[in-house]
């Protein structure tokens, strides 16, 4: 049972499930307080050996990760408080991207203009550098990676700050103090993010067709009447709403997902290093999944 | 008053609390003390709600804390004051801050009365001067006064302190221990000190409970203490050689 318990952690080795044992003798069914569910089988030769259940484990984060949320959007304690702390945060999210997002809209931009030109230069016409920057732009980058890269820097911030809160037991002193923590601590992210990150993807799709404009025109890729031409040809409003849909569930992806990694973090520095590795890992593959189901809804 | 009927919690399979029964009395320093991992901080944080106990009442005020709601829990907490180990200073707030954030959070005073309520606090602790500072730019003793005023500012009903000497010299300990004292005698507070530290249950201690692996060993005042005949509590208090020579010269009176 000692071996069971080991392999079951969250953190454990995974092993394939040994498909030549011999019929076991014996099979017990432990459940784990973490949630997850181990069959531990006794071989005829009297060896333990562990296979899980692994699904069991995704539904106790995600069973908790709702009950988390529930708790998050409760209605603020004091509103003066969570509106200083949604302008705090306004400023580490937003204000404090700024830069990182506008260096990668212009480099980007300016680089499928040259790649674009590259590919189909002098068998379509030059208008569809301005084109194809714009669509990319709009429906991609700009919403999809744009968030992609923020989660590296502010869903790490995020999962490193609430958890290094949580090991140096500044939780629990809000909570000694009557203060719902995950409320009053997510809240304001989580809002901050919803308003902010449209701003910025809607600043990354500007700076990107405009970085366009400027290769083409330094490069002599296309004339600025073709770009322009291209930019305006066949637009759809709606691009730009699905675009601003697609950020705006990613930003409570990261900002949540994060949260979450965070809050559930138990032990030191080293646990506090992994939840916002986690926190980052689980965010980008919650954003692609997101990302599939979001454009086949809308875009089909 | 808090008290304490048979709580038991159990880790996985590890019992941490046996059925712990106890009561610790408003005006009076309450201890608790034990050796690492005598469930001393597990039980702290099933008296004031962090952990669930598997069994068991805690009562405040003649009030079944464990059998409230999460609202008349909050409410309770509001006349909670604790002093954690580390401080638990919120990093990004400047001392001030950290000591108004109870009264930011709960308080209906304005922001002058706050800060004045706040001030008096840390004049208490004798950190006038300090205010404008972060908790990372001042020292271990001085974090944890910051910590013991932002406690207090609320007037609790109830204060607990959990390892409130760790990691302090003898001399920056005596001032918290005085401090301590001071307040609960003050505000009539029920004091619930979590300790290692012979000297401050020596000199603060009222009421004394010894843990050992989860269950009351013994209980008593501090003058009890030095001869209860308890086998576990001997070890315990008499660890030091500087304890022991006292005990020496004690029988040798």
């Amino acid at each position: 049972m000692g071996e069971a318990s080991g392999f079951a952690s969250q953190g454990g080795p995974r092993r394939t499930p040994r498909l030549t044992l011999s019929i076991p003798q014996e099979v017990r069914l432990a459940i784990h307080s973490d949630g997850w569910v181990c069959f531990l089988c006794l071989s005829s030769t009297g060896r333990s050996v562990c296979t899980f259940v692994e699904g069991m484990g995704l539904l106790f984060h995600i069973g908790r990760y709702f009950a988390f949320m529930a708790s998050a959007l409760r209605r603020p304690q004091k509103g003066r408080v969570f509106f200083q702390a949604m302008m705090v945060e306004l400023e580490a999210i937003g204000v404090q991207s700024l830069g990182i997002v506008a260096l990668l809209s212009l480099f980007m931009g300016a680089v499928i203009a040259i790649q674009t030109a590259h590919q189909v230069g002098g068998w379509v016409p030059a208008y569809t550098i301005g084109f194809t920057v714009r669509q990319t732009m709009i429906l991609e980058f700009a919403p999809t990676i744009i968030p992609v890269i923020l989660s590296g820097k502010v869903g790490s911030n995020i999962a490193s700050q609430i958890g290094t809160m949580q090991v140096t037991e500044q939780i629990d002193a809000l909570e000694v103090m009557g203060v719902r923590s995950i409320s009053h601590l997510v809240l304001p992210k989580l809002v901050a993010a919803l308003l902010i990150f449209p701003f910025l993807v809607v600043i990354a799709m500007v700076l990107g067709m405009g970085a366009g404009a400027w290769i083409c025109n330094a490069a002599d890729l296309s004339s600025f009447a073709d770009y322009e031409y291209g930019i305006q040809m066949d637009f759809r409003a709606f691009d730009v709403a699905y675009a601003l849909i697609k950020t705006c569930i990613f930003s409570l992806i990261i900002t949540s997902v994060s949260a979450y990694h965070g809050y559930y973090t138990n032990g030191g520095a080293r646990e506090v290093g992994r939840s916002s590795t986690k926190a980052v890992v689980y965010s980008v593959v919650i954003i692609m999944i997101a990302n599939l189901v979001i454009t086949q809804l809308l875009l089909t | 008053m808090i008290r304490v009927d048979g709580v038991v919690k159990t880790f996985g399979d590890k019992t941490v609390l046996h059925g712990i029964d106890a009561a610790f009395d408003p005006g009076q320093v309450n201890f608790i003390i034990g050796r690492s991992g005598s469930g001393k901080s597990v039980l702290t944080k099933c008296i004031v709600g962090l952990i669930e106990a598997d069994e068991g009442a805690v009562w405040y005020s003649e009030e079944d804390f464990t059998a409230m709601t999460r609202k008349e829990q909050e409410q309770v907490r509001l006349q909670i004051g604790m002093l954690f180990q580390g401080g638990a200073l919120f990093d990004s707030l400047t001392v001030l801050e950290n000591v108004e954030f109870p009264l930011r959070m709960f308080g209906s005073m304005d922001a002058a009365e706050r800060r004045e309520r706040a001030m008096e606090c840390l004049r208490r602790v004798e950190l006038e001067g300090a205010e404008h500072r972060f908790p990372a730019e001042v020292s271990g003793g001085m974090q944890k006064r910051v910590a013991l005023a932002r406690a207090i500012v609320g007037r609790p009903k109830y204060l607990f302190c959990d390892e409130p000497n760790s990691g302090l010299d003898p001399q920056t300990a005596i001032v918290i221990d005085n401090l301590i004292r001071e307040l609960t005698q003050e505000y009539a507070t029920t004091t619930v000190v979590i300790s290692h530290d012979m000297n401050s249950v020596i000199e603060i201690g009222d009421n004394i409970h010894f843990l050992h692996e989860g269950q009351v060993a013994w209980r008593g005042d501090r003058k009890g203490i030095l001869s209860s005949g308890v086998e576990e509590l001997d070890n315990f208090v008499y660890a030091s050689d500087l304890m022991r020579d006292i005990r020496k010269k004690l029988r040798g009176k």
